[in-house]
């Protein structure tokens, strides 16, 4: 999966989406929730990359940014070189169909209203030119694509079950021959019998069909089973981004290591004896993000630095990047205030 | 845990239907187990096994029309729950059993603050003052670790974070010291790191007040972790029953089997292709006639449509409901399991 050849598909550099708080009657702009807060990485074409965190650590909003269903407060995202970003109307729907979203609640991205053939068939109605006999056959082959009955078209949504919605919302999603999905918690709202049914066709589908997958989710032991490469999420900021035997091997950030010990594991003799780091406290408001590391005030491992100067994003060996303190070279042993961490941060925030 | 003592409670042949325009729903088909006191017994099943209505069903809690609790036996204290008058129904809610739901934000009156919520139990149940209750709120509240307790209480649901007001339900839960805790998913809602939290304080508390627990999941790792027994429900029934070792080491049946198999892990090997087990569970119309898993199942037979298999001893203290015999590799005989073979 990954020689050094392979082609970057799509690349995300600095992206910041603030969401801003107003007060009083002239909606004065009084702060920001700093939901993502200068995000980079990249997705290797045919890969899936694994976006995990706890709820509220931007992820989804990270995810919708990339696709431009939010409007980014800054940054980049070139998909296949293209900066979407910066793209004008017309050359952002003319990239639509190569990009597509599988939502996370199935019962509300289908609109109730329509047949599944409808809501199947309503990309190819806004971006192909096809016949109504063309957009049938394509739409029956989509069916049997994902695994849904033909003889089912023209019901509603309502009358299938959680995991056969989400196969619509997934057709849905293929009907313009994308080249990159992101699927936003696509299997959290579904029982743990049809989870592994939907990642299944998932991963049968990436096969097929070459898909790059940007897999968003919270559930730790499904995005090891599909993910190649795992960015940690918390609070607006990548904290670890590695290959996926290396994260669950021997996570590096402390709150990798926090994440994956407490995720339980069916088998009561290793439950029974196992130590979890167990982190005190919940997560700070985006709103008002801690000063120093955003992690410092859960962190077991939190030294006098943390407090002050925010760690960078750096890559420790070849494909592991981390934002720790820990493994800085540059900060060392307790930096003195003003040595260079601070400085090369200060850059990286003022240049963006 | 003490074997051999008296359970606090016991189910017996428990029905419940549910009466909706589309017909009947038979949620809870004759579901029987018991209690043990100081016991931890998680239940498992997929969201409409009927694992949340059992519960509910058992202490009056669902809204009859729809529900219909049609038959069976919940004895509780001497008491069967099933023929109790609302007012004696009411004296075991709290004192008796304690329940904490699913969804805390939900479950806790937006408008009032958490003292007010605490205290209400305490001035109903326990018969305190006003005084009384505010000093013992703010024990309750320290005791599942909020910090800050006595300012905590001025505070409305709103302005606790997601795990801080499920520590409340607990706390309002734990008021009157009940004999049995039912708690209904209470981590689901919550992040792992907060999970985490949660279940290390239930342990704790248990070691400290000795209640029955009965701990309703769908996260087998949740179980592993902290049940002594669990109960695997599947379409309205209990398919399987045993000892937390037990059953995850030595599955008797299938469901089980399988579903230990789909979950993938965080630690070990890594799986190449996640097990699945095909198909949908079943919409129950109608009281079973047959195994309610035989068309998702890879060892069905022909008695699998003839008869409902019924729960028999597979081990010590473990049953299950299923015609296969896994230790034999061959069918059991239809008579023995068919009939009204209650464990």
């Amino acid at each position: 999966m990954f020689d050094a050849a392979q082609k970057p598909l799509i690349e995300v550099s600095g992206l910041k989406m603030y969401f801003p708080i107003t007060a009083g009657v002239f909606r004065r702009h009084v702060g920001d929730v700093k939901a993502v807060d200068n995000v980079s990485f990249t997705i290797f074409e045919g890969e899936t990359l694994g976006l995990v965190g706890e709820s509220g650590c931007g992820k989804s909003t990270c995810g919708r940014a990339i696709l431009r269903l939010y409007e980014p407060t800054a940054g980049a995202v070139r998909i296949d070189g293209t900066d979407v970003i910066a793209a004008s109307a017309d050359t952002l729907r003319q990239m639509r169909p190569k990009m597509q979203m599988v939502f996370q609640d199935p019962q509300a991205s289908l609109n109730p209203r329509m047949t599944v053939a409808a809501i199947i068939g309503e990309p190819l109605d806004e971006h192909t030119k096809l016949s109504k006999a063309e957009k049938l056959a394509k739409i029956y082959a989509l069916m049997d694509q994902v695994g849904l009955n033909r003889d089912f078209a023209n019901r509603y949504p309502h009358e299938f079950s959680g995991g056969q919605r989400q196969r619509i919302g997934i057709a849905r999603a293929l009907a313009l021959n994308p080249r990159f999905i992101v699927c936003d918690e696509p299997i959290a709202a579904l029982d743990v019998s049809i989870q592994a049914q939907v990642v299944n066709l998932l991963e049968e589908l990436q096969d097929r069909l070459g898909l790059t997958y940007l897999f968003i989710s919270h559930d730790l032991s499904m995005v090891r089973h599909i993910a190649d490469r795992v960015a940690v999420m918390y609070l607006g900021q990548i904290v670890e981004l590695a290959p996926r035997d290396a994260i669950y091997a021997e996570p590096l950030h402390p709150y990798t290591q926090a994440l994956l010990s407490a995720v339980p594991e069916p088998d009561p003799d290793t439950e029974r004896t196992r130590r979890r780091v167990v982190l005190t406290g919940d997560v700070p408001s985006p709103a008002n993000p801690p000063k120093g590391c955003n992690f410092c005030t859960r962190c077991p491992k939190a030294m006098a630095i943390c407090h002050q100067i925010e760690p960078t994003f750096q890559e420790i060996t070849p494909g592991r990047f981390v934002s720790c303190h820990l493994y800085e070279q540059t900060a060392g042993q307790a930096a003195a205030p003003g040595a260079s961490p601070e400085h090369i941060q200060k850059t990286i925030q003022q240049g963006e | 845990m003490p074997d051999g003592a008296l359970p606090v409670l016991e189910v017996e042949g428990l029905k419940t239907v549910f009466r909706t325009r589309g017909g009947e729903v038979h949620a809870v088909n004759s579901v029987s187990f018991n209690l043990r006191p100081g016991e931890l017994l998680g239940v498992v099943g997929e969201s409409g096994s009927g694992k949340s209505v059992t519960m509910m069903s058992l202490i009056g809690l669902l809204p009859s029309p729809p529900a219909d609790v049609r038959g069976g036996r919940v004895a509780f204290d001497g008491l069967d729950l099933l023929h109790c008058t609302s007012d004696q129904l009411r004296a075991v809610r709290g004192p008796g059993i304690g329940f904490i739901f699913q969804d805390p934000m939900t479950s806790l009156n937006p408008v009032f603050t958490v003292g007010y919520q605490l205290r209400e139990p305490l001035i109903k149940h326990m018969g305190m003052t006003k005084a009384q209750a505010q000093i013992r709120a703010q024990e309750l509240l320290e005791l599942v670790g909020i910090p800050d307790a006595g300012r905590r209480l001025r505070d409305y649901p709103h302005q606790f974070s997601g795990g801080m007001r499920q520590r409340v339900m607990i706390a309002i839960a734990l008021a009157c010291d009940p004999k049995v805790l039912i708690a209904d998913e209470p981590t689901t809602a919550l992040d792992v790191t907060i999970q985490a939290q949660i279940l290390e304080l239930v342990k704790e508390l248990r070691e400290k007040l000795g209640m029955a627990i009965i701990w309703i999941t769908h996260d087998l790792g949740v179980i592993a972790g902290i049940a002594d027994r669990v109960m695997v429900m599947y379409g309205g029934q209990v398919v399987e029953q045993g000892p937390v070792s037990e059953v995850f080491h030595r599955p008797r049946h299938p469901y089980t089997r399988a579903l230990l198999k789909t979950v993938p892990s965080v630690r070990g090997e890594r799986a190449a292709k996640l097990n699945v087990i095909e198909g949908q569970p079943p919409i129950l119309r109608a009281e079973p006639s047959a195994c309610a898993f035989r068309d998702r199942c890879a060892q069905t037979f022909g008695h699998c449509a003839a008869a409902n298999p019924q729960r028999y001893p597979v081990g010590p203290g473990h049953d299950a409901a299923c015609f296969w015999d896994f230790d034999t590799g061959a069918p059991r005989p239809i008579d023995a399991i068919a009939g009204a073979a209650h464990v």
